[in-house]
């Protein structure tokens, strides 16, 4: 088993890694709070659903006036990642038996990452909660920070805070299309969301952008298994 | 986003979490995997379209546009995650200032 140094890197990089978190939750709780959130429900989303492409999704269909059902479709769509995280991390964690019910709830990309990070069980343990709770504490305080930052904005265009809800998506997007099925995906999907505008209800475009996978799962197949 | 919205949001989040940390690797199926992380880029990618070009039903370019620019060129050379918004957003409030 590891002790020292080994241990103190993760935590300290846990809380490192809250900081940085937390900005990208003080934009959430801006976008929320022009989306119309107020505190409370921003709160509830960082607290309750506590994933972040799945909250900025919502707010941002919200923003642009998409119906309810396609912010909840959209993000759930991309919540259904974290049961891939969870499987990652499923052997990782089985020693912590029944903590892993509240455990759950902090099985998002980040602590994924540290603890598979981790040389031995034990440290994989200690980091995936330790940023667990880093990231949960500093992402909700700033999502709290955001709305408050949010609602003293007056008119949101001015600050070209739209543009601030498709940039966060740019900059989240990167290892996504780090692989040649994935660059389908994006652009296929972009494709069938504008494409889908005139001719489909509000709201369904965004939904029918998930079709994108099956070109993407073609060229999947034809680069070969490493994908 | 009504509160019912927000409480499906969460019971299937926490459930998608709950469900995979149990499941392990008992699913194998790799249709099913690839699938699944093939979502984000398709979904990012169509909400970034629509969030730069469609207003209300209709399509068009604007200020927004913009953004996108400064915010993929700010993204390739490894902007911090604010560094992109707070860019994309100069932009587009300059872009909107210079051309209505």
């Amino acid at each position: 088993m590891t002790a020292g140094a080994g241990t103190s890197t993760h935590r300290r990089d846990s809380v490192v890694l809250g900081a940085a978190v937390g900005l990208v939750g003080v934009t959430f709780g801006v976008l929320a709070s022009t989306a119309g959130l107020g505190l409370a429900k921003a709160l509830a989303m960082s607290l309750l659903v506590f994933t972040g492409a799945s909250q900025f999704a919502a707010v941002g269909v919200v923003s642009s006036g998409g119906s309810a059902i396609s912010a909840v479709g959209g993000a759930l769509l991309l919540a259904a990642r974290n049961s891939l995280y969870g499987m990652r991390l499923s052997e990782r964690l089985a020693s912590a038996g029944w903590k892993r019910i509240p455990g759950a709830h902090f099985v998002i990309d980040e602590t994924t990452a540290m603890s598979i990070a981790q040389d031995d069980e034990e440290a994989a343990v200690e980091a995936f909660w330790w940023t667990g709770i880093a990231l949960f504490t500093f992402w909700n305080l700033g999502t709290a920070m955001g709305v408050l930052v949010g609602g003293a904005i007056g008119d949101p265009n001015v600050w070209g805070l739209d543009a601030a809800f498709p940039a966060s998506f740019v900059a989240l997007l990167g290892p996504h299309v780090a692989n040649a099925p994935g660059r389908v995906a994006g652009l296929v999907g972009a494709a069938i969301a504008v494409v889908a505008v005139p001719v489909t209800p509000a709201g369904a475009p965004i939904l029918l952008s998930a079709l994108a996978i099956v070109p993407a799962l073609l060229v999947a197949r034809r680069v070969g298994p490493a994908q | 986003m009504s509160w019912a919205a927000i409480l499906v949001l969460a019971v299937c989040s926490y459930l998608f979490k709950l469900s995979g940390l149990l499941i392990g690797n008992r699913i194998q199926n790799p249709l099913l995997l690839r699938s699944v992380s093939l979502i984000p880029p398709a979904l990012f990618c169509s909400l970034i379209a629509l969030q730069t070009f469609e207003t209300s039903g209709q399509l068009g370019i604007d200020a927004r546009f913009a953004g996108l620019v400064v915010a993929l060129i700010a993204t390739w050379r490894k902007v911090p995650f604010v560094g992109v918004i707070v860019s994309a957003m100069i932009a587009t409030a300059l872009a909107r200032l210079a051309f209505g």
